[in-house]
């Protein structure tokens, strides 16, 4: 057990902070609205910050040089994103086409063209997202109807896809589609991928609970794709679609956000019964049993890496750390409310304590246990494939897609 | 970087639990709590002795092993695993420590090798009556070498022969060395919730105290030798959690209703799973604290406060749904469910309860944060 850098991993580290220091692009001149995911000056500054890393050596750290990465290790990967998000620079922007679609591309295609893609998503140009999830297949994620049906060398396909991250500003996604309804149903899909603007692609953003409009609905209406975008072999689309999951549990040193060290400025802050919240025994209770979920989230990410570092691929386990995550999130979001009393109800940024970042995530944190995942499909996952439970009843199991019952 | 034990370690630790399952298996924590009186298991503690392991961390100049405390983290967490009815925890983790940690050259020349033989056990004394401890309530005390006042429980107080002991001296709070089978102790064996792990009120009048280390630091090492225990306990308490969830997922896969094994049912299964998340929190934590024990790290009264609230917890729970998995049979005295349900409770009082390390953890991190925006 070893949770220190080796000389090695310290010298790399250093050189990384130093870097991170002097290349840091500067916030500081946003308004708390402009500091906002998604809103166009913040994208900006991610776009930057995520050209100046491949620059210099510090974007996708881990893939070959000739795809647009660094040719360094997964170590080394893991500590720049330490660093980073230290320095509180972490964007999602480019986080689903690097950390989860195109490992997969790069796994199942042998395009050229294809591959052209990944460099250019690499310096931060371009941004991908996931057309996955569709109103009908949601935790039950292989019941996709959207159908791709072959005509000449090209592909045309109708849907609809549902809680697409991002489809508002990105250029390419991944699509799965169903190519053969005959077959039980996680048989019968495929993958491409897809320019945005290709016609037929309608993105229409959906207003989320907490004001934000991240997440869309992509409709498509005969939507033409050529054969050479098609990922893995026609009827592999499963395959490729759990290449995803697994570079999503793969991926290092995301999920930061508020932390207890941010709770406890708050609570500072924060009048208490006597002195302020931060010396209510009540308070401080909560805050220790907060901590060690917290703490172990953090600590469980250096077993993805330490078994990423003995060249294994990460398994199951991950959705411990998915489940701890999303949960502890409300968690955290919710006492930050409570610990202020009537004030907490107050949201407007330019009067709630830290500009309201903690009432903007608590109507975000049902949504985190909702996507990627639900904490119900999480613990399915830890009990069959970690435990051994056996498999829930599937009544839809060896029967043709089209005769599986929809309930309508 | 590497969150596992070493190829080492493994191999230690396998060879461990390989020989506990044959030298102590469940019956034999059973033959304890069926005849308290015994205390612990006589056998069972001469095979251990003989193994080594009493002297994993005590120097080989004093007779120990000189191993790590990862390889002792790792025999923690199968004498945890295996439930084993001995006073392993007291003599090694408390007594040892903090005769390492504070005590005199002479005095360690004398009883180091035999507590690593095995031959020799000790304790540790702390608790005198209800509450959470505080230093104001400590009403033992020495005066000119002459300790007076009572202890209760004191865990293996009855098969011990040496027992540090927590008093007021003439300079505040001390630990002294006192001898049980000597003058002026009277000792009584008590009856807790977990009888496989024996325990006595002890009383002194007069009793002759060496003091160990400076006279009024007491505290000072009590803490330390409580947080390296802390850590210690946290793999026992690993240990045991993940044998229930084991005992409960394997039931869970044989018991059949309603036509198909009960492991099938959601109900079953997201319980079970949410055992897992705790332990993996209580894991992480260990292995941290671990991590800081054998390194001396900075962080270790953090990673021992959080190790034991998290290692609390996940046994708490582990052992609480493991009876439930089981049903009507897991609550008869046959089972071995109770077993565990009892030892998880024990180990989780025995050195203060959670919410006093929870409490302890908040100053920590109050004290970390302060530092943090210092340096900032």
């Amino acid at each position: 057990m070893n949770f220190d850098d080796n000389p090695q991993e310290a010298t790399y580290r250093a050189t990384a902070r130093a870097w991170i220091s002097a290349n840091a692009p500067d916030l500081s001149g946003l308004s708390p609205e402009e500091r906002r995911n998604w809103h166009d000056k913040h994208k900006e500054i991610a776009a930057i910050w995520q050209s100046r890393k491949a620059q210099a050596g510090y974007a996708c750290i881990s893939w070959p040089t000739a795809r647009g990465g660094a040719g360094g290790t997964a170590i080394e990967e893991a500590i720049f994103n330490q660093e980073e998000a230290r320095a509180g620079l972490q964007f999602t922007y480019f986080m689903t086409g690097l950390h989860m679609l195109l490992p997969a591309l790069m796994e199942h295609s042998a395009d050229e063209a294809s591959l052209a893609r990944v460099a250019p998503a690499v310096r931060g140009e371009e941004i991908w997202c996931q057309l996955f999830s569709e109103p009908g297949s949601g935790s039950d994620s292989a019941a996709m109807r959207t159908l791709a049906v072959k005509d000449g060398d090209h592909w045309v396909l109708n849907g609809q896809k549902v809680w697409n991250s991002g489809a508002q500003a990105a250029h390419f996604g991944m699509i799965i589609a169903r190519t053969d309804r005959d077959v039980p149903k996680h048989k019968g899909l495929s993958a491409f991928w897809v320019d945005m603007k290709t016609p037929g692609i309608d993105v229409r953003p959906i207003k989320m609970m907490s004001g934000d409009s991240e997440l869309n609905e992509v409709f498509l209406t005969d939507v033409r794709i050529p054969d050479n975008q098609r990922i893995g072999a026609p009827g592999d689309g499963w395959k490729v679609v759990i290449s995803t999951l697994m570079n999503e549990r793969a991926a290092l040193g995301s999920g930061t956000g508020l932390s207890w060290r941010d709770i406890m400025g708050l609570a500072r802050d924060s009048g208490g019964f006597s002195g302020s919240t931060l010396e209510d025994p009540a308070f401080r209770e909560w805050l220790a049993e907060y901590y060690v979920n917290a703490e172990a989230i953090r600590l469980l990410s250096f077993r993805t890496l330490t078994s990423l570092s003995k060249g294994h691929t990460p398994g199951p386990e991950g959705s411990a750390g998915k489940l701890l995550w999303a949960t502890q999130t409300q968690e955290l979001t919710n006492q930050a409310l409570d610990i202020q009393g009537c004030f907490g109800l107050i949201d407007d940024p330019k009067i709630a304590l830290r500009n309201g970042a903690f009432q903007h995530r608590f109507l975000w944190a049902p949504a985190l246990r909702l996507g990627g995942g639900t904490d119900e499909i999480m613990r399915n996952i830890i009990a069959e494939r970690i435990l051994g439970l056996p498999a829930d009843i599937r009544v839809d199991k060896d029967v043709p897609f089209r005769e599986i019952p929809t309930g309508r | 970087m590497n969150f596992d034990y070493t190829d080492d370690q493994k191999a230690l630790k396998d060879e461990a639990r390989r020989f506990l399952a044959a030298a102590s298996p469940l019956s034999a924590a059973r033959a304890v709590l069926e005849r308290p009186d015994r205390g612990y298991d006589a056998d069972l503690w001469t095979r251990i002795g003989e193994q080594g392991w009493c002297g994993a961390t005590i120097p080989e100049r004093h007779g120990g092993l000189g191993l790590g405390y990862v390889e002792l983290c790792a025999l923690a967490e199968e004498l945890g695993r295996a439930i084993a009815p001995v006073p392993f925890a007291s003599s090694i983790y408390f007594f040892a420590e903090a005769l390492m940690l504070a005590g005199a050259d002479e005095q360690k020349e004398d009883l180091l090798p035999k507590i690593a033989s095995g031959d020799l056990i000790g304790t540790l004394a702390v608790s005198e009556g209800a509450g959470a401890f505080r230093p104001d309530r400590i009403e033992a005390r020495v005066i000119n070498g002459r300790l007076s006042g009572k202890k209760a429980p004191v865990p293996d107080g009855m098969t011990a022969s040496r027992c540090i002991v927590l008093a007021m001296g003439h300079a505040g709070p001390g630990l002294y060395l006192v001898a049980l089978d000597g003058l002026g102790v009277d000792r009584h064996s008590v009856s807790t919730i977990d009888p496989t792990r024996g325990a006595a009120v002890l009383t002194f009048d007069d009793a002759p105290a060496q003091s160990l280390g400076v006279e009024g630091a007491g505290l000072e090492v009590l803490n330390m030798v409580q947080e390296r225990g802390a850590i210690l306990l946290a793999f026992e308490q690993l240990g045991g959690a993940d044998r229930c969830l084991e005992m409960a997922r394997d039931y869970a896969l044989q018991r059949y209703a309603f036509g198909r094994p009960i492991g099938g049912y959601q109900a079953i299964k997201h319980k079970l799973a949410d055992v897992y998340v705790k332990i993996e929190v209580a894991r992480a934590n260990a292995y941290f604290g671990a991590w800081a024990l054998s390194t001396g790290a900075p962080e270790l009264p953090l990673a021992a406060s959080a190790a034991r609230v998290a290692g609390t917890a996940a046994y708490w729970h582990a052992s609480k749904e493991m009876i439930q998995t089981f049903g009507g049979i897991g609550v008869t005295w046959e089972s071995d469910c109770h077993l565990f349900f009892r030892r998880a409770r024990h180990l989780g009082l025995v050195i203060g309860a959670a919410r006093e390390w929870k409490r302890r953890l908040a100053d920590q991190l109050e004290a970390r944060l302060s530092a943090e925006q210092a340096v900032a």
